[in-house]
C-alpha cells in the first residue's frame, strides 16, 4: 500500500487530509491545523505548509495566495534560557 | 441559507457551538453564524484550562457545574473531547495573597470544590519541575479535579453534535445588521441572506460589542490582545496548570507533550492588535525558567496572540436584555472556555422557558449600573 507523508513531524497522509476536507468542508489550513495538527509539529509547517496547501487549492478551487497562512515568530524554534535572561535578570 | 430559525447564534466559538447543541437538543431549530470558522477567535487560541479556584462564588459555581459536564460530555457528545484532570497549582506570595486564598478556598470548599493549601515541599511533589522558591511562592492552592480540555476537539464535538440534531453553522458568513422591530428582535442581516428569528445570542467573543452596537445596545466590554506561546513536544513531566495571580503566568503540559503557557505581555493594549510581540517572548521565557529550570533547555516552537473580552468587573454577561430576544452570552474575560458546557445549558434553559438550574441574574448587563465587585483571581 502507498502512503503519502504530507506532515512528518504529526504523521498526517494526503489522504487524512482530503477525508478532512471533505467530512469538514473545510476551506483554510487553519482547520486543517485544528483537526489534524497539520504543521504544529517541530517544523512548524516548514516541510508541510505547501504541500498540505496544494491540496486544499486543489480541492476548493481557490489559489496558492489565498491559501497560504501569514507567518509567526519565532522563525526557527528558540531555547527558552536563550533569550530568557542571564544572571537571573531579564534581557 | 435557511429564511427562518427559532433562534440565530452569533460566533461559533465554544460557547456558540455549545449552546447550538443545547437549544438542538432541546428541539429548536439553531443556525450559527460564523464571520470565520469554528473556533477562529478565543477558543481556538486560549490556554484551554479548566479551573473552579475561583474568589466570585458566580464564576466558581459556573466553572464547578461546567466540570461535571465536561466529565460526561464525550460520552453524550460521541466525540473525543481530551479531558484531563491533572490539578490546577495556583501560586501564593504573600501573607496578604494567603489571606485571600483561605477566603477562596473557604468559599470553594462550601460549594464542593475539593481545593486546599499546600506548602512549597507538596508543590514539588506535585510537580517537581518547579522551584517554589524561584517561584516566589509561601504556598499554592491546588485542586485535583482543575484541569484541561482540547478546546478544538471540544467545540467541533458540540459543533458536530448540533450538526446532528439539525442546527446549522454558517461558516464565513458575516452578520452586517440585527433587524429590530418595536424593542423585539426580528430579522439578521448576513453577507449572505437574511435570516427571521425571535432570538439572537451575541456569543461573538471579542467582538460582542460591536455585535450589540447593532440594536442600539452599547457594552464595556474591552478586546485586549493576549498572547501565548508553546514549545517543542517532550515527555511527560507534570500534570497540573501552574498559574500565579501576582505573575499573571499560567503553564501546562499539554496532552502531546508541549508545554502551552502565557504572561501578560509588557506591550499589552487594548484594541485589535495580532502581532506577536518578542518582550512577551523574553518575559515569558523568564519567568518560565524561574518556575521551572529545567525548562531553560527547551525550545519554543511558536507564539500567537488572541483577544480576551473583558468586562470591567472580568465576569461575564448573560442573558435578556433591553431588546427582547436579544440574548448576551459574552465578556468571559479570558475563561469563555472552561465555563461554556453550564452557560450553554442556562441559557438555553432561558431561551426554552424552562427553569434554570441556578440564577444568571447577577450577571446581566444591569449591574454595571451600581458598584460593582471585580474577580480578584485572574490570570494571563
Amino acid at each position: 500500500m502507498h502512503v503519502k507523508i504530507v506532515c512528518r513531524c504529526e504523521d498526517i497522509t494526503e489522504e487524512d487530509i482530503i477525508k478532512t476536507i471533505e467530512e469538514h468542508g473545510c476551506s483554510t489550513l487553519a482547520e486543517l491545523k485544528q483537526l489534524l495538527r497539520l504543521g504544529m509539529g517541530h517544523c512548524q509547517g516548514r516541510t508541510c505548509i505547501i504541500l498540505a496547501a496544494k491540496i486544499l487549492a486543489k480541492k476548493t478551487g481557490k489559489s496558492l495566495e489565498e491559501i497560504m497562512p501569514s507567518f509567526r515568530p519565532p522563525i526557527i524554534p528558540v531555547e527558552i534560557g536563550l533569550i530568557g535572561g542571564k544572571n537571573g535578570k531579564e534581557i | 441559507m435557511e429564511k427562518k430559525s427559532d433562534v440565530v447564534i452569533i460566533g461559533a466559538g465554544i460557547n456558540g457551538c455549545a449552546l447550538a447543541y443545547e437549544l438542538a437538543k432541546r428541539g429548536k431549530k439553531v443556525i450559527v453564524c460564523e464571520k470565520n470558522y469554528i473556533a477562529y477567535g478565543a477558543t481556538g487560541r486560549c490556554g484551554a484550562g479548566i479551573r473552579q479556584q475561583w474568589a466570585s462564588k458566580e464564576n466558581a459555581l459556573l466553572a464547578k457545574k461546567s466540570i461535571e459536564i465536561f466529565e460526561k460530555l464525550g460520552e453524550e457528545l460521541g466525540y473525543d473531547i481530551g479531558l484531563r484532570q491533572g490539578g490546577y497549582l495556583i501560586a501564593i506570595h504573600t501573607e496578604e495573597e494567603m489571606k485571600q486564598a483561605k477566603r477562596n478556598v473557604k468559599m470553594q470548599n462550601s460549594i464542593g470544590i475539593p481545593s486546599r493549601i499546600i506548602s512549597p515541599e507538596e508543590i514539588k511533589e506535585i510537580a517537581s519541575i518547579l522551584d517554589p522558591n524561584g517561584m516566589e511562592a509561601i504556598a499554592a492552592t491546588f485542586c485535583p479535579t482543575d484541569g484541561h480540555a482540547n478546546p478544538f476537539k471540544t467545540t467541533y464535538a458540540y459543533a458536530n453534535a448540533a450538526k446532528k440534531l439539525g442546527a446549522k453553522i454558517y461558516k464565513f458568513t458575516e452578520v452586517k445588521g440585527i433587524k429590530v422591530e418595536d424593542g423585539k428582535v426580528k430579522r439578521v442581516i448576513t453577507d449572505k441572506g437574511e435570516i427571521e428569528t425571535k432570538f439572537v445570542v451575541n456569543a461573538a467573543g471579542a467582538w460582542s460589542k460591536e455585535i450589540a452596537k447593532m440594536v442600539g445596545i452599547e457594552m464595556p466590554n474591552k478586546p485586549i490582545r493576549k498572547e501565548a506561546l508553546v514549545t517543542e513536544p517532550l515527555k511527560k513531566m507534570f500534570e497540573c496548570m501552574v498559574i500565579s495571580f501576582k505573575h499573571g503566568i499560567y503553564f501546562s503540559q499539554q496532552e502531546e507533550g508541549q508545554i502551552l503557557g502565557g504572561i501578560p505581555s509588557p506591550e499589552e493594549k487594548i484594541g485589535y492588535y495580532t502581532q506577536p510581540t518578542f518582550s512577551f517572548l523574553k518575559h515569558m521565557a523568564y519567568m518560565l525558567g524561574k518556575y521551572a529550570p529545567p525548562l531553560k533547555h527547551v525550545r519554543i516552537l511558536r507564539q500567537w496572540t488572541g483577544f480576551y473580552d473583558v468586562t470591567p468587573d472580568a465576569l461575564p454577561i448573560l442573558g435578556k436584555t433591553s431588546i427582547e430576544g436579544f440574548i448576551q452570552c459574552n465578556g468571559f474575560s479570558g475563561h469563555g472556555f472552561m465555563v461554556a458546557p453550564m452557560v450553554a445549558r442556562l441559557l438555553a434553559q432561558l431561551i426554552c422557558q424552562e427553569k434554570l438550574d441556578m440564577s444568571i441574574d447577577k450577571l446581566s448587563m444591569e449591574r454595571f449600573k451600581g458598584k460593582i465587585t471585580k474577580e480578584k483571581a485572574i490570570v494571563g
